[in-house]
C-alpha cells in the first residue's frame, strides 16, 4: 500500500463540492430560525436543499467511472486532517438522500401547515436540514468519528421531527422517547467499537485504518470493535431483531418526515454498515464472514418473513407500510451476506430503489390523511377513486414494492435473485420469491382499500394542491423510470460493489 | 488465557474494568427500570462509561498534559525528553460529552411533554394508557378490516 499523499489543493469552486453540499444545508439551519418567516424558510430550505442535491448528482458524475474524490478540510492532509472521501458508492447514496430531501420540501409545505402548529414551523424546517446535513455528513466523511457526530446530529434532530407528530396522535412523543433511548444506545455503542478501532490501531481515517488492519492481521480488540460497530449500526438501521424503535415512530411522526425518513434514515446507516464491514474491515476477515453467515441470514430471512407476515394485519395503513420496510431491510442485509459482486450491487441499488418507492407510498398516505385524519384502512375507504393521481402513484409504487417487472423493485429483487444462485443458495432466491408473495397480500390489501370499496357518503376527497401532487408523481415516475433504464442506479451499484470488494485496496490510494 | 490470571494485569487495567461495570451498569438500568427519568440517568452512566474508555485510551505511562510549556515571551520551550499524554481521545471526548448533553436535554424535555399528556412518567401506566388506545383504535378500525390497530 503506498503511502504517497495525492497532492490535493482545492482551486476551483467544484473542487470544494465534498464539503459544500454538507455546509449548506448545515448554514441554512440557523439562518432559518433566524428569518423566523415561514415562507422565507420554506424557501432558504428548498433552495439548501436543491443546491445539495445538484452537487451530489455532479459528484456522481465525478466518480461514476470507479474513481474517488478525496477533499481534505482546511487542507489539513489525511491522515492527521478530516478527510471527506467520495466514490461511487456515497455519491449514489449522497443523490438518493439530499433528492429525497429535495422532492418532500414542496409536499411538506401543505402537510407541514395542516399538521404542526404554526408556531413550530420554522423550527421544524431548521431541523429538517439539520437532519439532512447529518445524513450526508454522515455518508461522505472518510473520518470514523466524523460518522458518529453527524449521526447523532441526524438522530437528535431526528427525534425532534417524529415528537412533532404529538399534534395529531400523543403517541409521537412516546415513540420519539423509544426512538432516542434506542438509537443513543445504538450510536454509543458505535463509539465503543470506534474506541476500540482507535486503541489498535491509533488511527481514525477509514483508509488509513484499513491499511494497519491489513498490515498486522486481526486481533480481540479489532473483533470486538468490529461486534460493537455492526450491533450500533444495525440499532439505526433497523436490523430484524433492533427494529423495534421504527414501527412507532414511521406511524405517529408528520407525513413529511415519515416520508423523507423511509427513504433515507435506514439507508444512510446502511450505508455506514457497508463502508465498514468492507471498506475498513477487509472482506477477507475471516471474522466477519463467519458473522454475515450466521448472523445476517437468519435475520434477515426472520425480517423478511416475520416482518411481512404482520404486515399483512396491520389495519394502519403507515403501520403497514412502516412493517414492511424492515421487511425490505432484510433483503438489503441478506444481498450484503451473499458476499459477491451481484449481492452487494443488489442490495446497493434496493437501498435506491426502496428509498423512492417508500417516499411514494408515505407522500401517497399523507395526501390521504390530510383529508380523513388517521390512515386507518376504513377512512381511506375508496380514496384512490376520489383522487385518481394520488392513487395512481401509490399504485405504481405498490407495484414496486412486490417488485412487479417494469418497475424499480423488479431490478433489485432480481439481481438479488441473481446473486443467490451465483453462490448456489437456491433457497435463499426461494425464500426471496415467496416473501415476495407476502408483499403481494399486503399492497393487494392497500389496493382493495384504494379502490374496490365504496367511499364513504359525502366523501369530498379530492387529489391535493399541486406542490404535494407533482414530487408523488415525480416519484412515482422514478419508480417506474429506474425499472426500465437501471443504468444509473445498477451501473454506479455495480462500481461501487466492486470499491466495495476490492476491500482496503479499494479505499486505497 | 495465561495473562487472564496475571493479578498485575487486572489491577493494571482497573479503569478498564470500572468502564465495564458502568456500561453494564448503565444499560441494566435504562431497560430495568420503569421511570423515564431514571432511564435518562441510565444512558447517562452508559455514555459517562465511554468518556473513560477513551480518556484510559489517551493515557501515555509517564505521559503528562499535553500543554508545551511556554517562557515569558510567549516562546515554546519543546523538551524533547517530557513524555506527554495522546490529546486526541480527550478533544475526540469532549465531542462525546456535547452530544450526550444534547441527547440527555432533549429527552428530558420530551419527558415534561410526556408527562403533561399522561401525567405520568412511569413506563407501565404509559405503556396502559398506549393498550388502552390501541384497543380503541382496534375497536373502531379494527373489525372493519379483521385486522388489527
Amino acid at each position: 500500500m503506498s503511502t504517497v499523499e495525492v497532492q490535493h489543493v482545492a482551486k476551483t469552486f467544484i473542487d470544494h463540492l465534498p464539503v459544500l453540499q454538507v455546509v449548506i444545508p448545515l448554514i441554512s439551519a440557523p439562518l432559518i430560525v433566524f428569518i423566523g418567516n415561514r415562507k422565507l424558510a420554506w424557501l432558504l430550505a428548498m433552495a439548501a436543499s436543491a443546491t445539495a442535491f445538484v452537487m451530489a448528482c455532479l459528484l456522481l458524475a465525478q466518480v461514476k467511472d470507479g474513481s474517488y474524490i478525496s477533499y481534505h478540510i482546511g487542507g489539513w492532509a489525511p491522515p492527521l486532517g478530516i478527510e471527506y472521501r467520495i466514490d461511487a458508492l456515497n455519491a449514489l447514496v449522497l443523490m438518493l438522500i439530499s433528492g429525497i430531501g429535495t422532492i418532500v420540501l414542496p409536499y411538506a409545505y401543505n402537510s407541514v401547515n395542516a399538521e404542526i402548529p404554526k408556531r413550530h414551523h420554522t423550527l421544524f424546517y431548521a431541523l429538517y436540514m439539520l437532519c439532512l446535513t447529518g445524513l450526508l455528513g454522515m455518508v461522505s466523511t472518510g473520518d470514523a468519528f466524523n460518522v458518529f457526530v453527524f449521526l447523532e446530529i441526524s438522530s437528535l434532530s431526528t427525534y425532534v421531527l417524529v415528537a412533532m407528530g404529538a399534534g395529531k396522535d400523543t403517541r409521537a412523543l412516546t415513540a420519539a422517547y423509544d426512538y432516542l433511548i434506542m438509537g443513543t444506545i445504538g450510536a454509543t455503542f458505535f463509539v465503543i467499537g470506534l474506541g476500540l478501532l482507535y486503541m489498535a490501531t491509533g488511527t481514525l481515517n477509514m483508509a488509513d485504518i484499513a491499511d494497519r488492519i491489513a498490515e498486522q492481521g486481526t486481533n480481540r480488540t479489532v473483533q470486538a470493535a468490529f461486534a460493537f460497530i455492526v450491533v450500533g449500526m444495525g440499532l439505526k438501521a433497523a436490523m430484524y431483531p433492533l427494529h423495534h424503535w421504527l414501527p412507532n415512530a414511521y406511524t405517529y411522526a408528520p407525513s413529511a418526515v415519515t416520508a423523507f425518513l423511509a427513504a433515507t434514515a435506514t439507508k444512510a446507516a446502511i450505508y455506514v454498515l457497508l463502508r465498514f464491514m468492507f471498506s475498513v474491515f477487509n472482506p477477507g476477515f475471516h471474522f466477519e464472514d463467519w458473522t454475515l453467515y450466521l448472523i445476517f441470514i437468519p435475520f434477515s430471512l426472520l425480517a423478511m418473513f416475520a416482518a411481512s407476515f404482520v404486515a399483512v394485519f396491520q389495519s394502519d395503513l403507515k403501520r403497514m407500510l412502516a412493517f414492511s420496510s424492515i421487511a425490505q431491510i432484510g433483503y438489503m442485509l441478506i444481498g450484503i451476506a451473499m458476499l459477491n459482486a451481484t449481492g452487494l450491487s443488489a442490495s446497493i441499488v434496493h437501498m435506491v430503489n426502496h428509498g423512492i418507492t417508500k417516499a411514494t407510498l408515505f407522500l401517497g398516505v399523507g395526501a390521504m390523511v390530510m383529508y380523513s385524519k388517521t390512515s386507518f384502512f376504513d377512512n381511506l375507504n375508496g380514496l384512490g377513486r376520489k383522487m385518481p393521481f394520488t392513487g395512481a402513484a401509490m399504485v405504481a409504487a405498490g407495484l414496486s414494492l412486490i417488485g412487479i417487472p417494469g418497475t424499480a423493485g423488479f431490478i433489485s429483487k432480481w439481481v438479488l435473485v441473481q446473486a443467490a444462485f451465483e453462490n448456489g443458495w437456491w433457497f435463499i432466491a426461494v425464500a426471496i420469491m415467496l416473501s415476495s408473495l407476502l408483499a403481494v397480500v399486503y399492497v393487494w390489501r392497500m389496493f382493495e382499500v384504494l379502490y374496490l370499496t365504496a367511499p364513504d357518503e359525502g366523501c369530498t376527497a379530492t387529489d391535493p394542491p399541486l406542490p404535494m401532487l407533482i414530487p408523488m408523481l415525480i416519484l412515482a415516475g422514478a419508480c417506474i423510470w429506474f425499472g426500465f433504464d437501471t443504468e444509473l442506479t445498477l451501473g454506479s451499484a455495480r462500481v461501487a460493489a466492486e470499491g466495495l470488494l476490492a476491500g482496503s485496496a479499494g479505499m486505497a490510494h | 488465557m495465561e495473562r487472564l490470571s496475571d493479578w498485575a494485569f487486572i489491577v493494571g487495567h482497573l479503569n478498564y474494568w470500572m468502564f465495564i461495570i458502568l456500561m453494564m451498569t448503565g444499560l441494566y438500568i435504562v431497560v430495568a427500570r420503569g421511570n423515564l427519568v431514571k432511564k435518562i440517568v441510565g444512558l447517562n452512566i452508559f455514555q459517562t462509561s465511554v468518556f473513560m474508555l477513551y480518556i484510559s485510551i489517551g493515557k501515555v505511562t509517564g505521559g503528562t498534559a499535553p500543554i508545551y510549556p511556554v517562557d515569558m515571551q510567549g516562546n515554546l520551550q519543546v523538551d524533547p525528553s517530557i513524555v506527554y499524554s495522546n490529546p486526541l481521545p480527550h478533544v475526540l471526548i469532549l465531542t462525546a460529552i456535547v452530544v450526550g448533553i444534547a441527547t440527555t436535554s432533549l429527552a428530558l424535555a420530551l419527558i415534561i411533554r410526556i408527562r403533561e399528556v399522561y401525567e405520568t412518567i412511569e413506563e407501565d401506566d404509559i405503556l396502559k394508557i398506549e393498550r388502552e388506545l390501541s384497543a380503541k383504535d382496534y375497536k373502531e378500525h379494527g373489525p372493519a378490516m379483521g385486522g388489527r390497530a
